[in-house]
């Protein structure tokens, strides 16, 4: 463990049915794995009814609270712009912001009461300048032939960030929360993933 | 080995461990994964969802009083259905160890009120635990079942949506078989019987139990003191030191695993040991009240901490640090953004029925289900959520207010479900006490909003095997309605005319939804009874007047573009569907006025 005493905060936000929790179960196997403590926290009372999803995942040696304070987000993986920008304030000044470039409208948009947000990549330019990446996770998942597998092209992204973890650790939390005949689908949207950013 | 576990699979485990042989609930958030994680991994226990929480309660009070370490799970709400049963199993305490679990919703993510049970505890005269991590949730309920057994009286474990709902890792052991003799003895009536006579001999046993109970506390190995920087000690539990102890790790603490009754020896140490004490609690002062009248003089406690929805860090740094706080920048406000409310599923029989009663201008009786969320802009079509079945004795109450006035102006709504758990009695008291009222059974075959759970009526347990399943049209019968219609939900105009009728009649009427199954329930195939497996907006002939927008489909959405029809009609744009999310279910089609919305291709 390097970090002694360190914490790490991932902020993971979404739309029901993105995959998010998924992702986070990935993560949590991986730094559990690895030595960590790990917390993690999620409101999913009504997620698959089309609202959002956040999730709050703390490592280090030891983690107290499950939630991540406000403003001290480490990294905001993002899996849908608007829920994006949604929580740029969550995120510190230095941390690294990693955005699937997928629009999904929610009612009011929708309905032409409101307007999606515009410019969510220029926003997060504009205050985190190149610590943002945007990662057409659809887009790689269509390639390899199954759109559902866009949360682990995400998840192959964010590995980069942690160079300690060997790859063989997320693909045995892949292969450990996956049915067997989704293994090969999603290590390599892993390995897309990884390579996109 | 350690695992990362939510907390309610944490108290699943820790009951297992602990011997429980009978766990019962109704499904409510965030309680509901407990009794379906002992359902599918732990078959030494017998799990069941009963049709209610008071039911749930008594089964598990019977299973304890005939010797079997019982569970009950509930959340907040559910335990004031269930509170019959625990005000008096408080008296009479029981054989095998008996646990109720309380899951409370600060901040009301998913609940129509945050009530703080811990009030219940001491109302009852029950001792209550509060875990604050997985961990402690498996810890915690293990430790409940021996105090229980220990002192002759039921436990609260009182979770929250941020214990509940929260992984962390616990380090699990083995099962131990409870070595209570199995059995029932009819010697211990004056135990159990509680009539006068030996309700006032109870009566003195708690105030004992109490007493014991109080000493028990100082002792107790999950209330916790840590001495640190002297100059501030903190008196809090559950998740609440959790957030605590992340934003002021050098402070002293005293954390209290058993919330009641509180360790008062511990406290006048804590006391002595540190000079200024600031008390963190989330809702009610219910920690501060008492410590307050033992006399103690507290620096801080709800002049500072908020007294209602849910504590988290920067409230707990902010409410301590006061002008000191320095808040993060603001980069964009969210207040802007368009926010995201969950919504009715594409395809849902919900939608078209509620479409109905808009047009009808009915004042909508309705209760809690996913179908609550008929009362947001657009439908706008549903007016009161109380608690579950509640609909149906308002509406009786409204007609006696009313008189004739009432007629043709309301309706009440509720689920299959929550017809089950509350809903039987009031249609009951309608027919017995001659008032009028026409009550739609929302029937989608399961528990839809906390996620797919069984109940008498669906023919499953939760196990999976085939049970009985309850004919809502016998219950009508059975309790005087005449009047019983069913109707296809998603047929608008047969649903205006039906519900027109019933609620124009001065008597008790009972409308079943047939053939109406949950979209997410994959056993019923609800996308089978749909004839065209998709529909596209003729761009020919929609003259953009949104009409199909206010039955609030995820599907459709509108397009702006100025333009005209085929027929020469100008518009400033067309409604879209979605042909990823239409499953086809027609109810726009029925909605158009200009045939503009036809069968499309995948």
């Amino acid at each position: 463990m390097k970090d002694n005493g360190k914490i790490t905060n991932i902020f993971l936000s979404g739309v029901g049915g993105q995959g998010a929790i998924l992702a986070s179960n990935i993560l949590g196997e991986v730094f559990i794995k690895a030595g960590y403590d790990v917390k993690k926290a999620e409101v999913h009372g009504m997620a698959q009814r089309g609202g959002d999803v956040t999730t709050h995942f703390r490592f280090g040696k030891k983690v107290y609270s499950p939630l991540i304070k406000y403003g001290d987000a480490d990294y905001l993986l993002s899996f849908e712009l608007l829920e994006a920008i949604r929580y740029i304030n969550w995120v510190k000044p230095e941390g690294k912001i990693i955005i699937n470039k997928s629009e999904i409208f929610p009612p009011s948009v929708n309905l032409g009461q409101m307007a999606y947000p515009k410019d969510v990549e220029k926003t997060f330019k504009k205050y985190f300048k190149d610590n943002v990446w945007m990662i057409d996770g659809q887009g790689i998942a269509k390639t390899l032939g199954n759109v559902q597998s866009a949360n682990v092209v995400l998840v192959g992204a964010f590995s980069n960030f942690f160079p300690e973890i060997k790859d063989e650790q997320f693909i045995d939390a892949i292969k450990t929360l996956l049915a067997p005949k989704l293994h090969d689908l999603n290590v390599k949207a892993f390995y897309e993933g990884k390579k996109a950013l | 080995m350690k695992e990362i576990m939510q907390g309610n699979s944490a108290i699943a485990r820790g009951a297992w461990e602990a011997g429980v042989k009978v766990a019962a609930a109704y499904p409510g958030t965030p309680s509901s994964e407990i009794l379906k994680d002992i359902a599918d991994n732990y078959p030494e226990i017998y799990a069941e969802w009963a049709p209610n929480e008071m039911v749930a309660a008594q089964v598990a009070a019977g299973a304890a009083v005939a010797g079997a370490r019982s569970l009950c799970c509930m959340k907040h709400v559910g335990m004031n259905v269930a509170a019959d049963v625990l005000m008096t199993i408080a008296y009479t305490g029981t054989k095998g160890g008996l646990v109720y679990l309380i899951a409370d919703d600060p901040f009301v993510h998913s609940s129509q009120n945050e009530q703080d049970s811990r009030n219940w505890a001491r109302f009852a005269k029950i001792p209550m635990l509060e875990p604050g991590d997985a961990q402690e949730c498996y810890d915690f309920t293990k430790a409940a079942f021996d105090i229980s057994e220990q002192f002759d009286t039921p436990v609260i474990l009182r979770t929250e949506t941020r214990v509940a709902h929260s992984d962390s890792l616990v380090e699990p052991g083995k099962r131990v078989e409870s070595t209570m003799p199995m059995g029932l003895d009819q010697k211990e009536w004056t135990k159990y019987v509680m009539v006068p006579g030996n309700v006032r001999v109870r009566r003195v046993f708690i105030e004992e139990r109490m007493r014991k109970l109080e000493e028990f506390a100082d002792t107790f190995k999950y209330n916790v003191m840590e001495i640190n920087d002297p100059s501030v000690g903190i008196i809090t539990s559950g998740v609440s030191y959790m957030y605590t102890k992340d934003v002021f790790p050098e402070y002293s603490f005293l954390k209290l695993g058993m919330v009641w009754p509180l360790p008062k020896k511990m406290i006048a140490e804590f006391f002595k040991k540190v000079k200024k004490v600031i008390i963190v609690e989330e809702l009610d002062p219910f920690i501060e009240t008492e410590i307050r009248a033992m006399g103690y003089k507290v620096w801080h406690g709800k002049d500072i901490i908020p007294n209602m929805f849910e504590l988290t860090p920067e409230i707990v740094e902010k409410s301590i640090k006061g002008k000191k706080y320095k808040a993060p920048a603001v980069r964009v406000k969210p207040e802007d953004l368009p926010r995201r409310p969950p919504n009715l599923c594409a395809g849902c029989s919900h939608r078209p029925l509620f479409y109905a009663l808009k047009k009808l201008n009915a004042f909508v009786f309705g209760d809690i289900g996913c179908y609550t969320l008929a009362a947001a802009p657009p439908l706008s079509a549903l007016h009161t959520t109380i608690c579950m079945g509640g609909g149906v004795g308002m509406a009786h109450g409204a007609s006696k207010a009313l008189g004739k006035e009432g007629l043709g102006k309301f309706v009440a709504v509720l689920g299959d479900s929550t017809f089950m758990h509350s809903g039987i009695l009031p249609l009951a008291d309608i027919v017995y006490n001659k008032g009028y009222g026409t009550v739609i059974v929302l029937d989608n075959r399961i528990t839809g909003m906390t996620g797919h759970q069984e109940h008498p009526g669906t023919g499953f347990t939760i196990r999976q095997e085939p049970a009985n399943m309850v004919d809502y049209n016998e219950i009508g019968k059975s309790v005087g309605v005449k009047s019983i219609r069913y109707i296809d939900p998603y047929n608008i105009k047969e649903c205006m005319e039906v519900i027109k009728e019933e609620m124009n009649k001065e008597e008790a009427s009972l409308i079943l939804c047939k053939d109406s199954p949950c979209m997410l329930l994959r056993r019923a195939k609800p996308l089978e009874k749909f004839k065209t497996p998709l529909f596209a907006i003729d761009t020919d002939k929609c003259r953009g007047c949104k009409v199909c927008l206010e039955i609030n489909c995820p599907a459709i959405s509108w397009r702006e573009g100025a333009g005209a029809t085929a027929d020469g009609h100008k518009r400033k744009g067309t409604a879209f569907i979605n042909p990823d999310q239409c499953v086809g279910c027609e109810v726009c089609v029925q909605v158009c006025k200009f045939e503009a919305i036809v069968p499309g291709k995948k």
